[in-house]
């Protein structure tokens, strides 16, 4: 072991730091792919009954709030890029840039979930949209909107699940970078982490038209 | 240094451009395109993540092995979605033969409007 802090960095099973890096990368790729399958499901759902039922998806969908939408798609945006440059600057073991980028995209990430609860989820509980709790809305269509509304509280949850679970893992990270756990040559956990948020992000880009757009807003 | 050090020029180039897209399908929305309002929606969101994935998750620079895997995923995806989707919108195509009626899977039918709220409450 030549380099002292190679070797510090290095894990036994591997050849050398570049193939630790693709394996920690693949490994997330890998667990990407069983994302993908699992919100794959969702979406199938989605376009099967939304076909059956058009007119009652419509009108679910224009009960919907679009700003709210795309301001939180605003949110997630930044967010994405906030994590791609703190990946930068732990790639270049800039300790106090990754920090400062750790906080914004975590900052934004909870952003995103007030958003969420108290602008969207809480107005459409309190206006009666919620299947299974409260839902009274009796205009044309009733029971179709009903199962729109299934799908949007099933689908938006869950993905806000995965932002919950990205702002845990962005705390740890936080907590290592700190201590300045991370540098040019360890970086593969904010590398990861930087994966499975811009996932996150992509399910949303797909979300955001899927249940505020598609039926048109005219 | 482990892995490609992407321009910070290049972030915000791709930041502008998902903002950008964003507010295009957006207002997109709000005009009548028919069945193309569908198409743009689907369409814009798969240039973004596209956008993405690319540059903020690092593929263009990646080996090919992380390619593989995201072709695979999308591959699978492919399938879930084609073949459940021609599975029920292809089952009225054919007459179902008299001798099946016990075992005929008819298409779900939208519920009536009268029954609402009886069954509720």
């Amino acid at each position: 072991m030549a380099d002292s802090h190679a070797g510090a960095a290095l894990a036994h099973q591997f050849e050398d730091l570049e193939q630790q890096h693709e394996a920690a990368s693949l490994g997330m790729w890998i667990f990407l792919a069983t994302e993908v399958m699992f919100f794959g499901g969702l979406f199938a759902g989605y376009t099967i009954y939304r076909n059956l039922y058009m007119p009652g998806f419509d009108a679910g969908s224009h009960l919907l709030n679009v700003t709210i939408g795309a301001i939180n798609t605003a949110v997630l945006i930044c967010s994405s890029l906030t994590m791609a440059l703190g990946v930068r600057a732990a790639q270049l073991g800039k300790r106090k840039t990754l920090l400062t980028f750790l906080i914004c995209t975590l900052a934004l990430g909870l952003a995103f979930i007030l958003i969420k609860l108290t602008l969207e989820w809480r107005h459409d509980y309190l206006e009666g949209f919620a299947p299974g709790l409260n839902f009274t809305f009796a205009g044309p269509h009733a029971k179709s909107v009903e199962l729109f509304f299934c799908f949007y509280f099933l689908m938006t949850g869950v993905h806000a699940l995965h932002m919950v679970v990205g702002v845990g893992v962005l705390s740890v990270l936080l907590a290592l970078a700190w201590k300045g756990h991370f540098g040019p040559q360890r970086y593969n956990a904010v590398e990861t982490a930087g994966l499975y948020w811009h996932f996150v992000d992509i399910v949303w880009i797909f979300l955001f038209p899927l249940l505020y757009l598609i039926g048109g807003r005219y | 240094m482990l892995g490609h050090v992407v321009p910070k020029k290049t972030y915000f180039l791709i930041f502008g451009a998902l903002l950008a897209l964003t507010a295009l399908t957006t207002s997109v929305a709000y005009l009548n395109l028919g069945q193309w309002n569908t198409i743009a929606a689907l369409a814009i969101a798969c240039c973004k993540a596209t956008l993405v994935v690319l540059f903020f998750m690092h593929l263009r620079w990646s080996t090919r092995l992380m390619r593989v895997v995201l072709i695979s995923a999308l591959l699978w995806l492919a399938i879930l979605i084609s073949l459940t989707t021609t599975d029920f919108f292809s089952r009225n195509w054919t007459p179902i033969p008299e001798s099946w009626e016990t075992s005929r899977l008819p298409l779900p039918s939208p519920p009536a409007q009268d029954e609402l709220r009886t069954s509720r409450q």
